[in-house]
């Protein structure tokens, strides 16, 4: 049988097509191949173009704004459209701040719904839930901000933003987290809103991950008498880790894009008073929905556009810690084999 | 020599098709989304009356006027009047069409529609964050009857840079110098309180929802959505109601006969609602297609003709009469080729 496949794998297109009255469709296999090359190398040119062109005409256009501002806009948090003075401070840290509640949210919850459904979910469930978490993906932005204000924020106020400032409230540095009115609009309901949205993703890239772990070696750590915490934390974990920082690192970056949710309940306020998670905040994206329409040729227009700039590049910098995290445990690996 | 042409083209449209009809005339306009409505319905009846296709976009005050500047656009349309300089410079008409106001809206528990009594320096004070609560002497004093509760007054505002924002603002640093020093006017602000809701129905959906809220909306938008409003004082020292005869005393109050750009906020006229605002249309001077400024002028010769009913149906006041004719003669000033593009009859 090996030597079967060998023959096959060694019987490769030349000893094939030396033979006569082969050489017209091996010259049409050329000429397709070389266009296929062509198509496939003008694709990725394409995305390459638009990527510098989009970052070109970012930088252009925010150009008056750099020359005035220069990086200070990164640290002020000033933003005042009738004085023409501008600062992305507090859009920056209600990006960062949303993205990570977010975060810290959404990762054990996808956790758990992933490993739910490898590995203990019964068999008859497994589909309906399955697809039930991938259209919670397919419900756009907008519904997700409307339901948000209109519906979760006064859940979030009663039942949540309430009892936490009872409880800590009075802790000294805990309960500057919570201070201010508990109205259910701010920082605190965009970041609960954000990783209702990214659960789906962060949670169907784990799960395809984790079905991918080979059934032989979790058999065999069952086998040894490992509990199923053991075999995911020692077995199916390691295998999947590059899976399962990819998919958190793709929810993080549709948490650091989104714009009408956030918009809806983020309370659009460009004020930093306070630590409190329950005061309206902004975000970047956000304020560019929000004020780009309107938003007077100039300055105002040109700041608009640098924070779009600083966007792309804390999304680029999380890509690349995410690679660079990759690589470390990339190299663990190595040295322990 | 063109208009003739025009006019035969446009009778031959007619009688064709009406795909034909939109490929012969067509006129775009965009910007701003408060007479955005209105627009759309004189649009309507403008086709089925001429079979002309006026293709409006609302897309804010600033990208309609970024938009007539680049010449993408037959007309722009801004709630915030451009200066005469402003105007020169980028060789623009301007005129008003209709006229609007903005009423302060409140969610507050026992406190009905048109009782509650506010200044325009109170208004301002709440706005800045330096009235915080409800029962505050400073409104208790104006309002001796009313049971005012002890409770925080949460302040709500748009979060969109729109001609609204622009017409309140304006206002506010008109009655307060300390408005007009901290925060100053404009489509955008940087609002010392409170939370920002996206268009109207954010700001409606905020105060509805959080109790012990004041904002401020489209006076349409309250009347339709049946928001409790508060009386304002004027400049005159009256308590008035906002509804169209306050705004058109406003209007009335203004001198439309230099310019244009009048900003119709505290006028003096003793019934006149202090937060009134007119929308507007801007075109260039000289135009590169005088049939499609042509076309754009009698779109709106038409509407002023026959556009008032449909105006009051939807809560804005038109402009007086005496107003469209100053208009109308103003428009002499759009040319082609030395000659004025369209003459109204």
């Amino acid at each position: 049988m090996g030597a079967t496949l060998s023959t096959a794998t060694t019987l490769p297109g030349k000893e094939v097509m030396k033979t006569p009255g082969m050489p017209p469709s091996r010259s049409r296999g050329q000429v397709a191949d070389i266009v296929f090359l062509w198509v496939t190398r003008g694709a990725a040119a394409l995305t390459l173009l638009l990527l510098m062109g989009i970052i070109g005409s970012l930088v252009v256009g925010a150009w008056p704004s750099i020359q005035t501002f220069g990086l200070k806009f990164l640290w002020t948090a000033e933003w005042d459209p009738a004085q023409d003075v501008y600062g992305g401070l507090v859009m920056i840290y209600g990006t960062l701040v949303t993205s990570a509640i977010a975060l810290i949210i959404a990762v054990p919850v996808s956790f758990g719904i992933a490993l739910f459904l490898t590995e203990l979910s019964p068999r008859w469930l497994k589909r309906p839930l399955g697809t039930a978490i991938e259209l919670l993906a397919a419900i756009p932005s907008i519904v997700y901000g409307m339901w948000g204000l209109l519906i979760f924020a006064p859940i979030l106020s009663k039942y949540v933003q309430v009892p936490l400032q009872n409880a800590f409230g009075s802790v000294p540095v805990l309960g500057a987290l919570f201070q201010g009115p508990p109205v259910g609009i701010g920082l605190l309901s965009a970041g609960i809103i954000l990783a209702i949205m990214i659960i789906p993703f962060i949670a169907a890239v784990m799960r395809d991950v984790f079905e991918v772990t080979p059934a032989l070696l979790k058999e065999s750590a069952y086998g040894v008498g490992a509990t199923t915490w053991e075999v995911v934390s020692k077995v199916v974990l390691p295998y999947t880790k590059a899976g399962v920082i990819g998919g958190i690192m793709l929810g993080l970056g549709r948490a650091l894009g989104e714009t009408m949710a956030v918009t809806f309940v983020i309370g659009n306020m460009n004020q930093l008073s306070s630590a409190s998670l329950f005061e309206p905040g902004n975000s970047i994206t956000s304020t560019l929905a929000n004020e780009f329409a309107e938003a007077a040729p100039g300055l105002h227009a040109a700041s608009l556009l640098y924070l779009g700039l600083v966007l792309f590049f804390i999304t680029f910098l999380v890509l690349a810690l995410s690679k660079l995290l990759l690589m470390r445990l990339k190299k663990n690996e190595g040295g322990r084999t | 020599m063109k208009i003739p042409a025009i006019k035969s083209l446009l009778c031959a449209a007619v009688l064709v098709t009406g795909s034909a009809a939109a490929f012969a005339q067509e006129v775009t306009g965009a910007g701003a989304t408060f007479p955005a409505p209105l627009y759309a319905k004189w649009a309507d009846a403008y086709y089925k009356a001429t079979g002309v296709k006026v293709n409006y976009q609302s897309v804010g005050s600033g990208a309609g006027l970024r938009q007539i500047r680049g010449k993408t656009v037959d007309f722009g349309a801004s709630d915030m009047p451009l200066t005469d300089e402003e105007l020169a410079k980028d060789g623009l008409v301007q005129f008003p069409t209709v006229i609007g106001g903005v009423v302060p809206v409140i969610n507050v528990k026992g406190i009905e529609t048109r009782q509650l009594k506010l200044t325009g320096p109170v208004l301002a004070d709440i706005f800045l964050g330096t009235i915080t609560k409800w029962n505050d002497p400073k409104i208790a004093q104006l309002n001796p009857g009313l049971a005012l509760p002890d409770a925080q007054i949460s302040v709500v505002r748009r979060a969109d840079g729109s001609g609204t924002t622009f017409i309140f603002t304006n206002y506010l640093s008109k009655v307060s110098p300390d408005w007009k020093a901290k925060v100053g006017e404009g489509t955008a602000v940087n609002w010392p309180a409170g939370a920002g809701g996206k268009g109207n129905e954010g700001v409606s959906a905020f105060v509805q929802r959080l109790p012990n809220s004041i904002g401020y909306v489209e006076y349409a938008y309250a009347k339709q959505n049946k928001m409790p409003y508060a009386l304002l004082q004027n400049a005159a020292g009256n308590f008035v109601a906002p509804d169209d005869d306050t705004f058109a005393a406003a209007a009335a109050g203004a001198d439309w006969s230099k310019t244009f750009y009048q900003i119709l906020t505290n006028q003096a006229g003793k019934d006149a609602w202090p937060i009134t605002g007119a929308t507007f249309i801007m075109m260039h001077k000289a135009q590169d297609k005088p049939a499609q400024g042509a076309a754009s002028l009698r779109f709106f010769d038409w509407a002023y003709a026959n556009g008032d009913k449909m105006a009051t149906e939807l809560d804005y006041v038109p402009m007086p009469p005496a107003v469209e004719a100053s208009i109308r003669k103003s428009w002499g000033a759009i040319q082609a080729d030395g000659k004025p593009v369209f003459v109204a009859k």
